[in-house]
């Protein structure tokens, strides 16, 4: 039942997370703190055309400039390295950490500089000498489909990189039985994650053990690009991450010092600057445009949705088109929709390459289908908030089976949204919104409902790709309890701020009954060889708490298993207590923690025969409900947990400088059961500051030379303590009941509603108006320009 | 490139060195003394997360030579603490409040909120804002911060006027 949280020791108690200490003190271990004698370091020289023919590198000067150890082009990586990886099939797109013979977007590196300081490199930079042929380019994703565009890869015979048309349920019937159609676009800007660490990677060749030490948040794939066997790189997972949110890939930064650090057989860094990492970072976020049309009846419930999402992922595609697959996951959002059609498009232009970002493609579409809910609320003149009840999919429907193959395991979205109405005293929000509109100002109230799907299988990649039938994306947690009787845990993944120490720790000492914080988490290196894999598409909390819970049950069963044969009793006569064990009927017979910690170490003559001696136990954890593969019409499930947010804000624009402000904001929250809610709420208030980013400041513009002109924070505007405001988040609690405790994702919270509610408040702002935009960011200049000609038309 | 002798005290300490020109002051801070807690980020003073207090003042040490500060008196993150494995009230707040995500910023955060603290001991949720405007923060939506700063000036003031409340913290 809803809101009946069980009782747990640890789990969901305050506990200042493990991690924060270290960085207090100033004593994060970063990539960039790490100081290796005779470190090498990477200059780039960067493609100042969006297409370029490579016609001539003059290097010379560069080379002859004292401490300068190696000028690297294209051509040379491209003999010694192996393309990398694409998600999609496209063996013709050939993509290098260099460009080779042609350079497809501004920013894209061309050249690398190699020498005993950062400075002596960038001047090197400055010596060489690129000639460049420049080639027709396309910056416009709707230009890049159309007949005669420019190639951004003439070896594919298209920009055009995936097309996909999925039908699930009577959309043509649904669409003609409904009276009501209406039919929009909404356009999502490129934005991004932009860590305030930039991607950075330190790379060590041991010649001797023919080993690569890697220091970087990067997984798989590196290896084989460097022709290597996986077990001779070393990528070490301990390095703090200075955020990512998805974004931090760094796979061609990796390849390339990797590269350059066994060439050179010295440690070679490579630290992106900010504008490296803007323009050539290759990790620009989605860029879409939808297409939609909804069906629906008088009373506004909606029976049938059509949407064509069109993604330009920029000049190369790595696992970026997959960013529109998991929006199938939840593709009718909290509705209960009984037909959809839809037609994902992924296409290439010359821009800088799209990767992962919070919610991985779920934001722009919520985004995409809160506007058609707005826009039916406005066609029948129903309120916008009424609306939504009656299309939310009620609390005793689950678990819901949505039309493209998922199921919604649990919620309670009436109670959510109804919460976070009167958190933000809607009825006050409303006079304050009309007595301020009395006064002459545009104000707005925006109400978004949302999903958050977590803890995902990798599904969509054998949907959009057929060729990669993955059914799993694993995770491990090893957990061994030393002869001082200290636990230790292993994870095998790197952390950006997630709090997975805390997380596991807290869940392994809820099963063992021992305190969280006298557990230490590490994070295993790539040789340590834990099967798992990243921290994305909110799934630490199933994934790893999964692991970590089911390794501890396995090391609670071991320890059972030692005292009932030394204590000569059935387990069912035992009691576990603290780590103690103790004769249920007898609680003055017991073996201490210690002592069953000294049995399992030394004591071999009192253990059950058969057993290893020692503590320890691996987890390997499957995802819940995963393992199936897409059905011909394509239905898979695709996310095992889905969270539910609900976003009220209320917003007042400026009439000359157009600028949003946010005046109130509550979020209605339910992830289940919270491991530790000083970690989900902090990963919510800063999804939501992601959110407000995305809607109203953030954007990668491009001028009509392909030219980035945001590649600063100057132009590309994170939003401030003044931007953000002070936000009020009510929790809900719907256990799930497929998860170890009850715990769903939620490390995208926030960010997956609050574009759509902050334009839903642009919006009733501008309703007075007659004005109405559906494209993100909202920035000033947009919305003072519209302003400017509302009031010309006036005239 | 000319090369400079400095002096300066950072973090209490005599500190000199011989230093290029055009070497910055964070990376005099983090690759000649070796003081890695001041981070990069943007390089061009609009991130913040390489503050450090110059003379008192909250500065940005990615805009700042290092012949610039020479004679002069720097603070950075590793300073904030009364001791090793100590940590400052502010410092402590932000661990009771889970002030901080992936910690980049959280250096720069402490300084523009120490600075706040030395001559604000009283300060508004706006006061406190104005302070960090200048410091981004991709993780936490700021919240927790704000909260964690106007907890520090609550406790500071309070272990001024009763020394019994400082046990605990």
């Amino acid at each position: 039942m809803a809101n009946e949280v069980p009782a747990f020791r640890y789990i969901g108690r305050k506990r200042r997370p493990a991690e924060d200490r270290r960085f207090l003190a100033g004593s994060g271990r970063f990539v960039a703190d790490l100081a290796l004698p005779g470190t090498l370091h990477v200059a780039l020289a960067a493609s100042p055309y969006p297409a370029a023919r490579i016609v001539r590198i003059e290097a010379d000067a560069a080379r002859a400039l004292p401490g300068v150890r190696a000028v690297v082009t294209g051509a040379e990586i491209a003999a010694a390295t192996d393309p990398l990886m694409s998600g999609l099939d496209l063996p013709k797109m050939l993509r290098y950490p260099l460009a080779v013979g042609q350079a497809r977007y501004v920013g894209e590196w061309v050249l690398a500089v190699v020498a005993e300081t950062r400075a002596i490199a960038e001047d090197a930079v400055e010596l060489v000498d690129i000639e460049y042929e420049p080639l027709p380019y396309v910056v416009d994703p709707e230009a890049a489909l159309g007949p005669g565009a420019p190639l951004v890869h003439a070896e594919l015979g298209t920009n055009q990189l995936l097309r996909r048309q999925f039908v699930w349920g009577p959309v043509e019937a649904d669409f003609a039985a409904a009276p009501r159609h209406i039919a929009y676009r909404a356009r999502w800007h490129r934005s991004a994650t932009v860590p305030i660490e930039t991607f950075g990677v330190l790379a060590r060749w041991e010649p001797g053990a023919r080993l690569l030490e890697i220091w970087a948040s990067i997984q798989d794939q590196l290896a084989r690009a460097l022709r290597l066997p996986g077990n001779a790189v070393r990528t070490h997972f301990d390095v703090d991450v200075g955020g990512s949110y998805g974004g931090k890939r760094g796979l061609k930064h990796a390849v390339l010092a990797g590269y350059l650090a066994r060439r050179l057989n010295a440690p070679v860094r490579l630290i992106e600057d900010r504008l490296e990492n803007l323009r050539g970072g290759d990790a620009h976020g989605p860029d879409r445009i939808f297409d939609v049309s909804m069906a629906f009846d008088e009373t506004g419930l909606v029976r049938a949705m059509r949407m064509r999402a069109l993604d330009d992922v920029g000049a190369y595609a790595g696992r970026a088109p997959f960013q529109l697959g998991k929006p199938i996951g939840a593709i009718v959002g909290p509705y209960h929709i009984n037909s959809v059609a839809y037609e994902p498009i992924s296409v290439a232009t010359n821009k800088t390459p799209e990767e992962a970002v919070r919610g991985f493609g779920q934001s722009p579409t919520n985004f995409a289908i809160e506007t058609g809910m707005d826009l039916i609320a406005c066609d029948l003149g129903l309120d916008r908030i009424e609306l939504r009840r009656r299309n939310l999919i009620p609390r005793e429907a689950f678990p819901y089976l949505i039309p493209s193959g998922s199921t919604y395991d649990s919620g309670d979205y009436h109670a959510v949204l109804d919460k976070a109405l009167a958190a933000a005293d809607y009825p006050g929000l409303v006079r304050r919104r009309d007595a301020a509109r009395a006064a002459g100002m545009l104000a707005g109230i925006g109400i978004s409902c949302c999903l958050e799907p977590s803890g995902g299988n990798s599904s969509f990649e054998p949907l959009l790709n057929p060729k990669r039938d993955a059914t799993t994306w694993m995770e491990g947690c090893q957990i061994k309890v030393d002869l001082s009787g200290a636990v230790i845990a292993a994870m095998g993944t790197s952390s950006s701020g997630q709090g997975h120490e805390t997380l596991a720790s807290t869940i392994i000492g809820e099963v063992l009954e021992r305190d969280p914080d006298t557990i230490r988490v590490v994070h295993a290196d790539s040789l340590s060889a834990l099967p798992s894999n990243s921290p994305v598409g909110s799934r630490m909390a199933i994934m790893l708490g999964t692991a970590a819970a089911d390794a501890a049950k396995k090391l609670k069963a071991k320890l059972l298993a030692i005292a009932s044969h030394d204590l000569r009793l059935p387990l069912d006569g035992l009691a576990y207590r603290g780590g103690d064990i103790s004769v249920a009927s007898d609680p003055g017979r017991h073996l201490t923690w210690d002592q069953l910690v000294d049995i399992a170490h030394s004591k071999f003559h009192r253990l059950p025969p058969g057993t290893e001696p020692g503590l320890q136990a691996l987890a390997v954890a499957q995802v819940p409900t995963g393992g199936m593969l897409p059905t011909a019409d394509g239905r898979v499930q695709m996310y095992p947990c889905y969270a539910f947010e609900a976003h009220v804000v209320y917003a007042e624009l400026d009439r000359v400088s157009g600028q949003t402000r946010l005046k109130r904001y509550v979020c209605g929250h339910d992830c289940g059961v919270m491991i530790n809610p000083d970690i989900v709420h902090g990963m919510t208030y800063g999804g939501i500051a992601h959110g407000i980013g995305a809607a109203l400041y953030e954007r990668f513009a491009y001028d009509g030379n392909g030219q980035l002109i945001s590649g600063s924070f100057m132009d590309y505007l994170l939003p401030s303590a003044h931007e953000v405001p002070d936000i009020t988040i009510v929790d809900h609690c719907t256990p799930s009941p497929i998860t170890s405790f009850g715990q769903k994702g939620s490390g995208e919270a926030g960010y997956l509603g609050a574009p759509a509610a902050i334009a839903s408040a642009v919006n009733d702002a501008l309703s007075p108006l007659g004005l109405h935009i559906a494209t993100l960011p909202m920035t000033p200049d947009v919305i003072g320009e519209l302003l400017a000609e509302a009031e010309e038309r006036k005239r | 490139m000319s090369q400079h002798e400095i002096a300066l005290r950072v973090n209490g300490e005599r500190r000199t060195g011989r230093v290029p020109a055009r070497l910055t002051l964070v990376d005099f801070l983090r690759d000649e003394l070796r003081l890695t807690g001041t981070h990069v980020g943007c390089e061009h003073g609009v991130c913040g997360a390489c503050s450090v207090l110059f003379d008192g003042k909250p500065a940005r040490s990615c805009l700042l030579f290092a012949v610039q500060a020479d004679g002069a008196e720097i603070v950075t993150v590793e300073g904030l603490a009364p001791g090793t494995e100590e940590l400052s009230v502010l410092q402590d707040s932000f661990w009771e409040l889970h002030a901080l995500q992936c910690g980049y910023c959280t250096p720069g955060m402490l300084i523009a909120a120490h600075a706040l603290l030395l001559e604000n001991s009283a300060p508004t949720e706006h006061d406190i804002r104005e302070a960090i405007g200048s410091n981004l923060c991709r993780c936490t939506g700021y919240k927790q911060i704000v909260d964690a700063i106007a907890l520090a000036a609550e406790r500071l003031r309070g272990a001024n006027l009763r020394q019994e409340r400082r046990d605990g913290q």
